[in-house]
């Protein structure tokens, strides 16, 4: 009599949309643990939108997981009849410890108890019993509880103590979805736009739309060319257009006439006999518990749905579970509202986390706003492991700027941002010819700024910075690469001016720049040249660069130059030859590191010859001229330290190379 | 008063029986009384003249048991009828959350009921109430009288139930329409009870 569970009627084949993910998702929960959630779970429908493929589902999913699972479905009309059977043999009894031993109930039309007060005895006893042994009922009807007719209170608080969830009309998207599947299965091909106009006609009822599928497919079957949308529309619109609004009852409607005796009617013409007088008070209770029930534990189902709603974006509601356990009734709106407060921040805490370590996106801590400390904790220790950003080299250091006329205006700057970071000159621009010490003045300043512990200083070339950013597009992962800049307390970009023509780096850059300053963090470039000298700079990069302060590092002047040299000598020598000193700073170097370099040349000359570096190897080496002193013009002087000397050429060459400060600039050089 | 109190997990309804003297408000609460089992009333205070005219008030007090965790207490109360006891019908409408006004249906009665309706309308705006908020139905009592004599219920609203709030004609010495009346009424109330919960 039982009826088997249709094996169609699955979960896989149920199209879940916007209408019915609610119900799906409970359903599937009761499923995987029948008897502890929800129990029972009504699902209410008009006809015609699955209860009972999801009730089915339900059958078969518990079946699957638990074979041993003793699952009946039945539908409320067998229910009734097998217990009219049992009472007529005798066998109330043992119709009740049938039921007993089922793990898991399925109901099918509920709405059939109106006014068999009797079956709605024995379905509270059951229920009562059901849960009691921690097994699962669920139940569907065409109506809420509440709106089934002359249902005792009890059954309907019963129902409340569970979920009461109903599955609405599918949207569009879900019935093209519904029509394309049946199709499939049905191996059916329309033209394209077919499905999707029968969708479009409105009919709301999956049973209907499946006819309407029906009908194409046999219409398709007897013509010859495929049915196009118009003539679809046509053939289904004809029929749908006359059924209102396209909805169908096709489920027989519940009599409202009881098919069995019932008690005379309450408030009945008098003389009433003594039982009916009672029933009048015993309606009047019914109805009154009903109405109480229905407005005491409205908060249940709302805080029910709510669950339902965040288990099934995957969240954990043990929080508002532990509400419907209580007895007391909490505020539910203040208490969802709490919730949703929280799973917003761990949404947000996630995205940060997933930015800075993208295997931490779906971690279970981000899904339990009940455990909010291990998501803080979770994130803390993504910001931590996060890979800082290039720091400035410790080598530079402030100290070893040699100051003269040139480079004052330059050193003082640097000494306001560091004392001042983000605050006077935001940027600071320095421009200077290769070798003018930009670099080792913003590894400086770098090294100050990182000194003071507010945070990471990145410190970087834009070339390498380009090199990041590309790393990180082809790495998928430009979010996380964006977010550890935008942590820094500061920026330093070193030679600027090689961003012209890239056009990302600059837009990165952009928005680094305005996060940046608005956030009053410093920001400091250098550059070969003024930014209106870059080639391929974005007009509003370009205005930015110059809205700070540009300050030039000129060549050095002799001034720099000596005290250069005399570092140096001292630092690599341990003593100061004077003349040697002299010679070297007077001549001419349009860098700190050429000076630099031809002091180390005439050093390795003189290490080489195994004597002391004097004026005179220096001459030697640098002018190309024997030892013996030799009266030269003023203005025979070089220009600069590349110039061909009057030397043959093989010497020549190798000065040249000796006097290219470092083979990355000379690329660099060769590269502009 | 408060209707629903969550400390005490209690619901109380005040439900007030009001209309003009012997329009047969002590006759439903008389009939309620006798279709209540023994254990879910308590005793109706009854205090009437000695030609049986409500002198005070009646007072019947029912137990509807727990719903929901909420022990449920009605408790119905109806005015004395004449207009010499104003001062009585006032203390009782202290508090309502309801009120049946229950009209007499004989078409020589239809000025009493108005003057009665008017009266309910003052004594409510006395304590501050505004009698389009509080929960009200209409009885038209006395259905069973021969027609020419009464009002029909559809009249009765005419004239009475401008506001077209629930009515119902009935037969109180039978019981015809009390228990309509009654769940009528409760049902008001106990919708007004879930605005009242969202507040507390």
């Amino acid at each position: 009599m039982t009826v088997t569970l249709n094996p169609l009627y699955r979960f896989e084949t149920f199209v879940v949309g916007a209408a019915n993910r609610l119900a799906v998702t409970a359903a599937k929960a009761v499923a995987e643990a029948p008897g502890t959630v929800y129990n029972p779970l009504f699902i209410y429908a008009r006809p015609g939108l699955g209860k009972t493929h999801l009730l089915m589902g339900v059958g078969h999913a518990a079946r699957s997981i638990n074979p041993r699972l003793a699952v009946e479905y039945l539908t409320l009309d067998e229910f009734v009849e097998a217990f009219h059977a049992a009472i007529a043999a005798g066998q109330g009894e043992a119709y009740r410890k049938r039921f007993l031993d089922v793990d898991l109930l399925l109901v099918d039309d509920v709405q059939f108890l109106t006014h068999r007060r009797e079956m709605q005895a024995e379905l509270l006893r059951l229920t009562d019993a059901l849960q009691t042994a921690n097994r699962q009922i669920v139940l569907t009807s065409d109506r809420p509880p509440a709106e089934i007719e002359a249902l005792d209170e009890r059954l309907i608080r019963r129902f409340a103590g569970g979920l009461i969830i109903d599955v609405a009309a599918p949207d569009y998207e879900t019935r093209v979805a519904i029509l394309r599947r049946k199709a499939e299965e049905r191996r059916a091909a329309f033209a394209e736009g077919v499905l999707e106009a029968v969708a479009g006609l409105g009919i709301d009822n999956v049973r209907e739309l499946l006819g309407a599928l029906n009908r194409m497919i046999a219409h398709q079957a007897v013509s010859d060319a495929p049915i196009s949308p118009a003539e679809a529309r046509e053939l289904i619109g004809g029929t749908a257009g006359r059924r209102s609004g396209g909805v169908e009852h096709s489920e027989p409607s519940v009599p409202t006439a009881p098919s069995e005796p019932e008690p005379v009617a309450a408030a009945a013409v008098p003389p009433t006999p003594r039982g009916a007088e009672q029933d009048e008070f015993s309606d009047f209770l019914s109805e009154i518990h009903a109405t109480v029930a229905q407005q005491v534990d409205a908060w249940r189902t709302q805080i029910g749905a709510a669950i339902l709603r965040w288990q099934g974006e995957g969240y954990r509601t043990g929080r508002l579970e532990a509400l419907l356990d209580s007895d007391v009734a909490p505020d539910p709106d203040q208490a969802i509202q709490g919730f949703e407060r929280d799973v917003e921040r761990l949404r947000t805490m996630e995205l940060e986390a997933a930015e800075l370590a993208p295997e931490l996106a779906g971690s279970p801590a981000f899904r339990d706003p009940a455990e909010m400390s291990a998501a803080e904790a979770l994130l803390l220790r993504a910001r931590n492991g996060a890979v800082p950003p290039p720091a400035p080299s410790p080598i530079w250091q402030l100290a070893d700027v040699v100051e003269g006329a040139g480079t004052r205006v330059a050193l003082e700057a640097a000494r306001v941002v560091v004392q001042e970071p983000g605050a006077r000159y935001n940027p600071l621009v320095l421009v200077g010819g290769s070798g003018a010490g930009k670099t080792h003045l913003l590894h400086a300043i770098g090294n100050l700024l990182a000194g003071q512990c507010l945070g990471s200083v990145a410190c970087l070339s834009a070339p390498e910075f380009t090199a990041e950013l590309i790393d990180a597009i082809d790495r998928d992962a430009v979010s996380a690469w964006r977010q550890r800049y935008r942590r820094c307390v500061a920026l330093l970009l070193d030679d600027v001016h090689l961003i012209g023509e890239k056009d990302r780096t600059q837009d990165e850059l952009f928005l680094l720049f305005n996060l940046l300053v608005e956030s009053g963090r410093q920001l400091i470039f250098t550059s070969a040249t003024a930014p209106a000298g870059i080639a391929g700079l974005e007009a509003r990069l370009r205005t930015r660069l110059e809205g700070g302060l540009m300050v030039e590092l000129p060549p050095p002047d002799p001034e720099v130059r000596e005290a250069v040299v005399e570092r140096e000598l001292i630092a690599r020598v341990g003593s100061l030859d004077p003349e040697l000193a002299a010679y070297l700073a007077s001549r001419p170097a349009d860098s700190v590191r050429v000076v630099v370099a031809q002091l180390q040349r005439v050093l390795n000359a003189a290490e080489a010859r195994g004597q002391g570096a004097t004026a005179a190897l220096a001459r030697e080496v640098l002018d190309g001229v024997p030892p013996a002193p030799v009266a030269r013009k003023p203005g025979a002087n070089r220009s600069s330290g590349i110039v061909a000397p009057t030397a043959g050429g093989a010497r020549s060459r190798e000065k040249t190379v000796w006097e290219w400060p470092e083979i990355g600039d000379r690329l660099l050089e060769e590269w502009r | 008063m408060s209707l629903v109190n969550f400390t005490a997990r209690e619901i109380t309804c005040k439900i007030v029986y009001y209309g003009p003297g012997r329009s047969g408000k002590t006759t439903n609460l008389q009939y309620v009384y006798g279709r209540v089992p023994e254990g879910r009333r308590g005793r109706m205070v009854s205090l009437a003249t000695q030609t049986d005219r409500t002198l005070f008030f009646d007072f019947l007090p029912l137990e509807l048991g727990s719903i929901s965790g909420f022990t449920t207490k009605f408790q119905l109360y109806t005015v004395p009828g004449q207009s010499y006891y104003n001062a009585t019908r006032k203390l009782v409408l202290q508090g309502a959350d309801g009120v049946v006004f229950v009209a007499d249906s004989q078409a020589r009665r239809f000025d009493d009921n108005l003057e009665s309706l008017q009266n309910l309308q003052d004594n409510l705006l006395s304590e501050g109430v505004d009698i389009r908020q509080l929960p009200v139905v209409f009885q038209y009592n006395k259905q069973d009288l021969p027609t020419d004599l009464i009002l029909a219920p559809a009249e009765m609203d005419d004239a009475l139930n401008f506001r077209a709030v629930p009515s119902f004609g009935a037969d109180s010495l039978h019981g015809t329409g009390v228990f309509e009346t009654l769940r009528g009424i409760s049902e008001m109330v106990l919708k007004r009870l879930a605005a009242g919960t969202a507040v507390a």
